[in-house]
C-alpha cells in the first residue's frame, strides 16, 4: 500500500536526499519518495507489514531530522 | 527593518533573520575592536570571547544539531562539518573567519529556505484552484460542505466570482466562465444550461446551478493538482547524476580534509606554524564539502520549469518529461486535431470549361461557381456524409425541395439525383467512371467531389480539412527552438496530405495510414534517433493512446476535460493552441540549461577552491564563497524560471 505524509521543516535538499536513501534501505520498504520541494513523502510497503514499517520509518525520520514533523495526509 | 520583506517571512524565518542581524552586529563590533587593538597578545582570550558571542548567537542550532547527529554516527552531516571547520578556525586563531563562516552559512540556509518556500508558493497558487468549500442543494436546503463530500449527481450552487469546485453540467443559470487558470486562455467561455463545465474555472457574473458529473477525486482540478504535486517525484537523468555525485563528494572531501590536516605536518615535521597552515587548508575543505548548491538546483529548476509551463496552460506530468523534451529533435503530428481542426470545408470550386448554368430565370446572372455549388448542394441534400455537409454549408441557402426529383446514394461512389428534371451526378472518380463521364481528374489534394450534369462533366468541388490558425508560424517556431524534423501522419490521400503539409511547412508526410500503422512509423522513427535525441508525438488524445505511450514524450492537445488524454500523455496542452508546443520546448531547454549551468558552475568552483587550498593559495573567504556564494547564485539562477515567460 501507498501512503503520503507531510514533512514540516525538512532542513535542506541534501538532507531530504539522505533521508530518502536511508529509508529506501530499510527492511519492508518497497519504495519511498521524499519530495523536498513539496515537503512530502510517499511511502510504499506491503499491506501486511505496513504498520510496522511505518512506525520504524517515522522513528528514523525523528532520529535523522529531529526538527521535522511527520504527519499522515 | 524592511517591513514589506518581513511580512513575507514565516515566524521561524523572522527569528532566524533576527539572529543573523544580531550576529552580524557582533561581527562588525569584533572587527572594530580588533582593529583598535583591543585584544593584544596578553588579552587574546578577550578576543575569543568577543568572537564566541556572535558565533553562538548565529550558530547555536548548528552545534546542537551536529552534536545530535554525530551521536547517530552521521559524520558527514553538514552541520557537523560546519562546526568542525569553524572550531578549526578558532583553534588556529582566525576568530573573525570562524564567525564569518557561521554567519554566512546561516544566511545561505535562510535564503535557501526562503527561496524554496517561495517557489512552493508559486505552485500553491495552482492549489488555490481547488475551493475549500462548496454549497450543495440537499432537499429544500443548501449546505456548505467540503468538495470531497459531494456525490456525483448532486446539485451545487456556484455564486458569481467563485471557483467551480467539481466537474458537472449546468442545469440553471447562465454565465461567462474564466478558464485561464487551466488553459492560460484569457477569453471567457459561455456557460448555459446543458453545457459541461469543469472544475478550477472561475464563474463570471451569473449564478450557476450545476449537476455534478464527477466526484471531487475524479474532477479535473483534483487530477491536475495531483499531477503537478507529484511531477517532481519522477527521477531525471540529471538528478541521478547529482545524487550519485553528492553521495561520494562529501565523504571524499571530508577524508581529504583529515589527511590534509595530519599527514603533511607529520611528514614535514614542522612546528606549530606548519600545523596551523595545514589545518587552515583542511578547514577550507570542510567549508566547501556540502553539495547543497548542486542538490537544490535540480528540484528548484524543475519546479520552476513545470510552474512556467503550467502558467501557459501546459501540464507537464513529470520532471523527466521536461528533461526529455529538451532533447527532442523530431516531432510527429497526428494531423487531425493537431494541425487541422477536423472540420471539412469547401476550399475551391472549379467549374468545367464550357459548363453553362441551368436554364433557370436567374441563370444568366449566376456565376458558374455558384451554379455548380448549387446543383451539388441540391444533389447532396439528403446525404449525411461529412462531405455533403460541407457542400451544403458552403451553399448556405435553404433548398427548394420541389426542385429535387429523386436522389439515390451509391455507397463508396456518391449521389445520383434528378434536380430540375436533369440527371446530376456528384461523387468521386469511381462514380464518374461508372457512368462513363469523361472528366478531368483533380490532383491538387483534398477530398474531391466531381459533378456531372446530364452526362457531361460540370466541374469539381474540392473539400479540405481546415488548418488551425497559426500552424505555419508554430512549425517555424519549433524549428527555431531546435527541432530538426517535423513529420505529419494522416489517413488522408497522398495528394491531400501533401497539400496540408506544404501549407503547414512540415518536412515529412506519411499518408493513407491506418491507426495501427502509426505506431509502426513512430517506432521506426524512434530507432532513427541518435544518442540522446528524442521523439515527441503530438495527438489529440483520441484513438492515439498507444502512440502517445510509445513515443519518448507524448503530447496531447485540447485535452481539457478528457481524462483519457490526460492519462495517456506525458505533457498535456489544456487547449489546442499548437504554438504552445514550441513554447514548452523553449521552457524545457531553458530549464535544462539553467540546471546544467548550476551543476557545472558549482562543481568547478568547489573543485577549484579545493585545488587552490591544497597549495595554500585559497583562504577562508574564498571557501565561504564556494559554499554560500555558490548556493545563493545557483538559487537565484534557478529562480529565473519562475518569472513570466514571453
Amino acid at each position: 500500500m501507498k501512503k503520503k505524509y507531510k514533512l514540516d521543516e525538512i532542513d535542506c535538499a541534501n538532507c531530504a536526499l539522505k533521508l530518502e536513501n536511508a529509508i529506501k534501505e530499510m527492511d519492508g520498504v518497497s519504495n519511498v519518495k521524499v519530495n523536498y520541494m513539496m515537503q512530502k513523502m510517499t511511502l510504499e510497503a506491503d499491506d501486511a507489514s505496513f504498520d510496522a514499517v511505518e512506525k520504524s520509518v517515522i522513528a528514523l525520520c525523528k532520529r535523522m531530522e529531529p526538527d521535522m514533523d511527520v504527519s499522515a495526509v | 527593518m524592511f517591513p514589506e520583506f518581513k511580512d513575507k517571512l514565516t515566524k521561524k524565518q523572522q527569528k532566524w533573520l533576527f539572529r543573523i542581524i544580531l550576529g552580524a552586529t557582533g561581527f562588525v563590533a569584533l572587527g572594530i575592536l580588533e582593529h583598535a587593538g583591543a585584544f593584544d597578545e596578553d588579552r587574546w582570550w578577550l578576543g575569543l570571547i568577543a568572537a564566541l558571542i556572535p558565533y553562538l548567537i548565529v550558530g547555536y542550532d548548528v552545534i546542537r544539531k551536529s552534536v545530535r547527529n554525530i551521536s547517530h554516527g552521521d559524520v558527514f552531516d553538514e552541520n557537523f562539518l560546519m562546526m568542525i571547520a569553524t572550531f578549526g578556525a578558532f583553534g588556529i586563531g582566525e576568530y573573525r573567519e570562524a564567525v564569518a563562516v557561521m554567519l554566512l552559512y546561516q544566511i545561505g540556509e535562510l535564503f535557501q529556505n526562503y527561496a524554496t518556500g517561495k517557489s512552493r508558493d508559486s505552485i500553491s497558487q495552482l492549489m488555490e484552484l481547488a475551493p475549500k468549500t462548496v454549497v450543495v442543494e440537499r432537499g429544500a436546503e443548501t449546505e456548505e460542505v467540503d468538495p470531497d463530500e459531494v456525490e456525483t449527481g448532486e446539485i451545487i450552487v456556484v455564486r458569481p466570482g467563485e471557483r467551480i469546485p467539481l466537474d458537472g453540467e449546468v442545469i440553471e443559470g447562465e454565465s461567462m466562465i474564466d478558464t485561464s487558470a487551466l488553459t492560460g486562455e484569457s477569453v471567457p467561455r459561455a456557460a448555459r444550461v446543458g453545457d459541461a463545465v469543469i472544475s478550477g474555472c472561475v464563474n463570471g457574473k451569473g449564478l450557476l446551478k450545476i449537476r455534478t458529473t464527477k466526484c471531487y477525486e475524479d474532477s479535473t482540478v483534483a487530477k491536475i493538482l495531483e499531477l503537478v504535486e507529484n511531477a517532481t517525484d519522477k527521477k531525471t537523468r540529471v538528478e541521478n547524476f547529482v545524487t550519485r555525485f553528492a553521495r561520494v563528494y562529501t565523504p571524499i572531501v571530508t577524508i581529504g580534509a583529515l589527511i590534509l590536516a595530519i599527514i603533511p605536518p607529520l611528514v614535514l615535521s614542522g612546528g606549530s606554524e606548519v600545523w596551523i597552515s595545514w589545518i587552515r587548508r583542511a578547514c577550507i575543505f570542510l567549508v566547501v564539502s556540502c553539495p547543497c548548491a548542486l542538490v537544490i538546483s535540480v528540484p528548484l529548476g524543475f519546479f520552476g520549469g513545470i510552474g512556467a509551463a503550467s502558467r501557459i496552460g501546459v501540464l507537464v506530468k513529470g520532471s523527466n518529461y521536461l528533461e526529455v523534451l529538451s532533447y527532442v529533435k523530431t516531432i510527429v503530428f497526428d494531423k487531425t486535431g493537431t494541425l487541422t481542426k477536423g472540420e471539412f470545408r469547401v476550399s475551391s470550386i472549379l467549374p468545367a470549361e464550357g459548363f453553362a448554368p441551368t436554364d433557370r430565370p436567374d441563370a444568366s446572372t449566376a456565376k458558374p461557381e455558384e451554379a455548380l455549388l448549387e446543383i451539388a448542394a441540391y444533389a447532396e441534400h439528403y446525404s449525411t456524409h461529412p462531405v455533403a455537409e460541407a457542400v451544403r454549408d458552403a451553399y448556405g441557402q435553404s433548398a427548394d425541395l420541389s426542385r429535387i426529383g429523386s436522389t439515390e446514394e451509391i455507397p463508396g461512389h456518391g449521389i445520383c439525383a434528378v434536380i430540375d428534371g436533369r440527371q446530376v451526378l456528384a461523387g468521386n472518380a469511381k462514380l464518374m467512371r461508372k457512368y462513363g463521364i469523361s472528366f478531368q481528374e483533380n490532383l491538387q489534394g483534398g477530398t474531391v467531389v466531381y459533378v456531372a450534369c446530364d452526362g457531361t462533366f460540370a466541374g469539381t468541388i474540392v473539400i479540405s480539412d481546415t488548418m488551425k490558425d497559426g500552424v505555419p508560424a508554430a512549425i517555424r517556431d519549433l524549428k527555431a527552438a531546435g527541432v530538426k524534423q517535423t513529420v505529419m501522419l494522416t489517413g488522408d490521400s497522398e495528394a491531400a496530405a501533401q497539400a496540408i503539409a506544404k501549407e503547414a511547412g512540415v518536412d515529412q508526410v506519411r499518408s493513407q495510414l491506418l491507426p495501427a500503422d502509426k505506431v509502426e512509423i513512430v517506432e521506426k522513427l524512434l530507432k532513427e534517433q541518435d544518442g540522446r535525441d528524442a521523439l515527441a508525438f503530438v495527438g489529440d488524445g483520441i484513438n492515439d493512446a498507444p502512440v502517445l505511450m510509445r513515443s519518448d514524450v507524448g503530447i496531447a492537445m485540447g485535452a481539457i476535460g478528457s481524462d483519457a488524454a490526460i492519462e495517456a500523455a506525458d505533457i498535456v496542452l489544456m487547449d489546442d493552441d499548437v504554438r504552445k508546443i514550441a513554447w514548452t520546448v523553449r521552457i524545457a531547454r531553458k530549464t535544462m540549461r539553467i540546471i546544467h549551468t548550476n551543476i557545472i558552475f558549482a562543481i568547478v568552483v568547489k573543485i577549484l577552491i579545493l585545488i587552490l587550498s591544497v597549495f595554500g593559495i585559497a583562504n577562508m573567504w574564498m571557501a565561504i564563497f564556494g559554499d554560500v556564494g555558490v548556493l545563493i547564485l545557483c538559487i537565484l539562477n534557478a529562480m529565473r524560471l519562475m518569472g513570466r515567460q514571453e
